[in-house]
């Protein structure tokens, strides 16, 4: 790293879309200073893969690279084509809790289970923010929402835990509270040969905090700030005193064969004459 | 070794998708397409392609579609079921000029139907089934031989517009086996999507058909299936971006219909009567024309190899002597609408439907409907 880190290096030269005080802009920065810091001075080795929701347009069309922004929840399956395809280029999914664990779930499940080596980023605002604020899968239990105007029935579903017993080789959970962490782990995402998936817990003030009680962006850091519990001391605690916390960390960072490691071994035997079944 | 096989239909199209240079398949089992999956999982490897499974049919069709932005020809297959669950990344691949070919084998529907009974159902799906304006390229085989060639074309076809093609099969053109001659490679005529140079920066117009570039080449794609410029900067609310667009996506297939249509056809200038088919159906009419002949009946055809765009000209052509004309489909009337709009009432047309079980129109069954509808016109 020589250079010093100038976000404009990274972006097109247009007018961002996202609401004042929105996080993304925070996942964005995190994201562009941790390949920065990586060595990375454009992103020409890059390709981003994005759905629909707000997160997907973090990439897409602002980040000076190849992006390419596709339908609902199949982001991870458009990015399994380019990476099988050109193994050498770093596929880096970016999307929202309602691309990837909602519509999209099954996709992020089977990923990490073939140990796809891409990196999932997923904004976790744990609402339905473009499309006005209704409840996500994501979205905390008795949470006043525009679908839930009594307050959610549902339980949320743990996204990065999802991934763990899945298959991923890298998995972390920050918010947009814990920049340096978050910025850090990224840069694990990126560098680890296998699935890695990053959750970024991020404040929508717009379509959730403001029916929730925290009207600006410094309320809800401040929620997230109160509310996390690092993995290593919520594995202390006993259940009950985790209800309504956010547990942040590195969740897991081991070594598998990866998918087009494996994929291509097998091209290979194939072509030396392997018999079939 | 010989050029001449005896293949399955499916088979023929794998090795069609070989020869045109399909190295990226993706697909979910399904019957009666799981031979051409079978088939390419053991044959694309051996030609460093990739083969894959993957959990659903959109995920199927959007692996598909990264593979074409990485730069490879790709390919997926599916049957009705999947091939509804397929219809929005097909507009998606429509929208992003996003070349790939869908081969979908049809069976008996709606819903799970029978599903290892042919059927051709899904026609008006392969022109209506996505939202939105769009305009579709469709080719329909009816031998084994025409799954090998026709979905050599469809690649063509998808690289040359820069679009997704649909090869619509059938249950029984896939299954059925048959001679097929296999042409030497040198013998195949081979298209290739149009490479940008360097320093090019419109890849969504404003061209009728624009260079395509690779991920990883440095040109900075921006591909969103949002309305967008030529540069692909998303536009989502401003009108005359939308319709310079999607104009121009439904133009380059509509301005190019003379060069995309194809079809056979047997006396359709003289023929007093005219049957319009396609796929399975077809290959009953060779029989229904050699059968009224005996009875001194003048029965012509047009067979429909492309159904989408329409071949309006040759049908046109035969209605303008024939005195009535028939449609017979295994569904309850597509294409007859078609053909009604299409002679606009200049001569009548007669569907003949036959729908389940995989039951197919025979020539007796044509001829004695000809017979009938030539003593009622």
């Amino acid at each position: 790293m020589t250079e010093k880190f100038s976000i404009r290096d990274y972006l097109r030269d247009l007018k961002l879309p996202f609401c004042t005080g929105c996080g993304d802009l925070t996942v964005a920065s995190c994201f562009l200073r941790a390949v920065h810091e990586l060595g990375y001075m454009d992103l020409n080795k890059f390709v981003f893969c994005s759905g629909i929701g707000c997160a997907a347009w973090i990439p897409s069309p602002y980040f000076k690279a190849d992006s390419i922004h596709v339908t609902h929840g199949r982001s991870i399956t458009v990015a399994t084509g380019v990476k099988l395809v050109r193994p050498e280029l770093n596929v880096v999914v970016f999307g929202g809790d309602g691309d990837m664990v909602g519509i999209g779930l099954s996709h992020l499940i089977h990923a990490a289970r073939r140990n796809l080596d891409i990196v999932v980023v997923m904004v976790n605002n744990m609402i339905y923010g473009m499309t006005g604020g209704q409840v996500a899968p994501t979205t905390p239990i008795k949470a006043k929402t525009t679908t839930t105007p009594y307050g959610n029935v549902e339980r949320p579903l743990d996204a990065t835990r999802l991934v763990v017993a899945a298959g991923a080789s890298y998995a972390a959970r920050w918010t947009t509270f814990h920049v340096e962490q978050l910025k850090e782990s990224m840069k694990k995402a990126v560098t680890t040969k296998g699935f890695a998936f990053v959750e970024a817990v991020s404040q929508c003030p717009t379509a959730y905090g403001r029916r929730v009680g925290l009207k600006t962006a410094t309320e809800m850091l401040t929620w997230f700030k109160e509310n996390s519990v690092v993995l290593q001391e919520a594995e202390k605690m006993v259940e009950k005193d985790l209800e309504g916390k956010i547990v942040v960390g590195e969740f897991v960072h081991r070594e598998f064969p990866t998918f087009t490691e494996t994929l291509y071994e097998t091209i290979g035997e194939a072509k030396k004459g392997v018999k079939a079944n | 070794m010989t050029n001449i096989h005896f293949w399955q239909g499916n088979e023929a199209c794998a090795e069609g998708a070989i020869t045109a240079g399909c190295r990226f398949f993706a697909g979910y089992p399904i019957t009666p397409a799981n031979e051409i999956a079978e088939h390419l999982a053991w044959r694309l490897p051996q030609v460093s392609g990739i083969a894959i499974q993957m959990e659903d049919e959109m995920a199927s069709l959007g692996a598909v579609i990264g593979a074409s932005w990485a730069g490879a020809k790709a390919m997926t297959t599916t049957s009705g079921p999947g091939f509804s669950l397929m219809q929005e990344n097909i507009g998606y691949a429509f929208m992003t000029e996003t070349p790939c070919v869908i081969v979908d084998v049809q069976r008996v529907g709606p819903s799970t139907g029978q599903p290892t009974r042919c059927s051709q159902g899904d026609v008006m799906q392969t022109r209506w089934g996505t939202h939105g304006d769009y305009a579709s390229i469709v080719l329909s085989p009816n031998s084994v031989q025409e799954m090998f060639d026709l979905t050599v074309r469809a690649f063509n076809l998808a690289e040359k517009f820069r679009t997704p093609v649909v090869l619509l099969a059938d249950e029984t053109v896939a299954h059925m086996r048959e001679r097929i001659v296999v042409p030497s490679l040198d013998k195949v005529k081979i298209v290739n999507r149009k490479k940008p140079k360097r320093g090019d920066k419109a890849f969504f117009g404003p061209e009728d058909i624009p260079p395509m570039p690779s991920f990883g080449q440095g040109f900075n794609i921006s591909a969103t299936g949002s309305t967008h410029n030529e540069y692909g900067i998303r536009s989502t609310a401003d009108p005359i971006v939308h319709r310079r667009l999607v104009e121009r996506l439904v133009g380059k297939i509509r301005k190019n219909t003379g060069k995309i249509v194809d079809i056979e056809d047997y006396n359709p200038g003289k023929c007093e009567v005219g049957i319009v088919s396609y796929g399975c159906t077809s290959r009953a009419v060779y029989e229904t024309v050699e059968l009224a002949k005996k009875k001194g009946i003048n029965v012509g055809f047009v067979r429909l190899k492309t159904l989408w765009p329409f071949p309006e000209n040759a049908i046109q052509t035969m209605a303008q002597n024939a005195k009535i004309l028939f449609v017979p489909e295994m569904n309850l009337g597509q294409i007859f609408y078609e053909v009604e709009r299409v002679v606009h009432g200049t001569v009548p047309v007669v569907p003949i439907n036959k729908i389940g079980g995989g039951e197919m129109v025979t020539p007796e069954e044509l001829l004695k409907q000809v017979v009938r509808g030539l003593e009622k016109h």
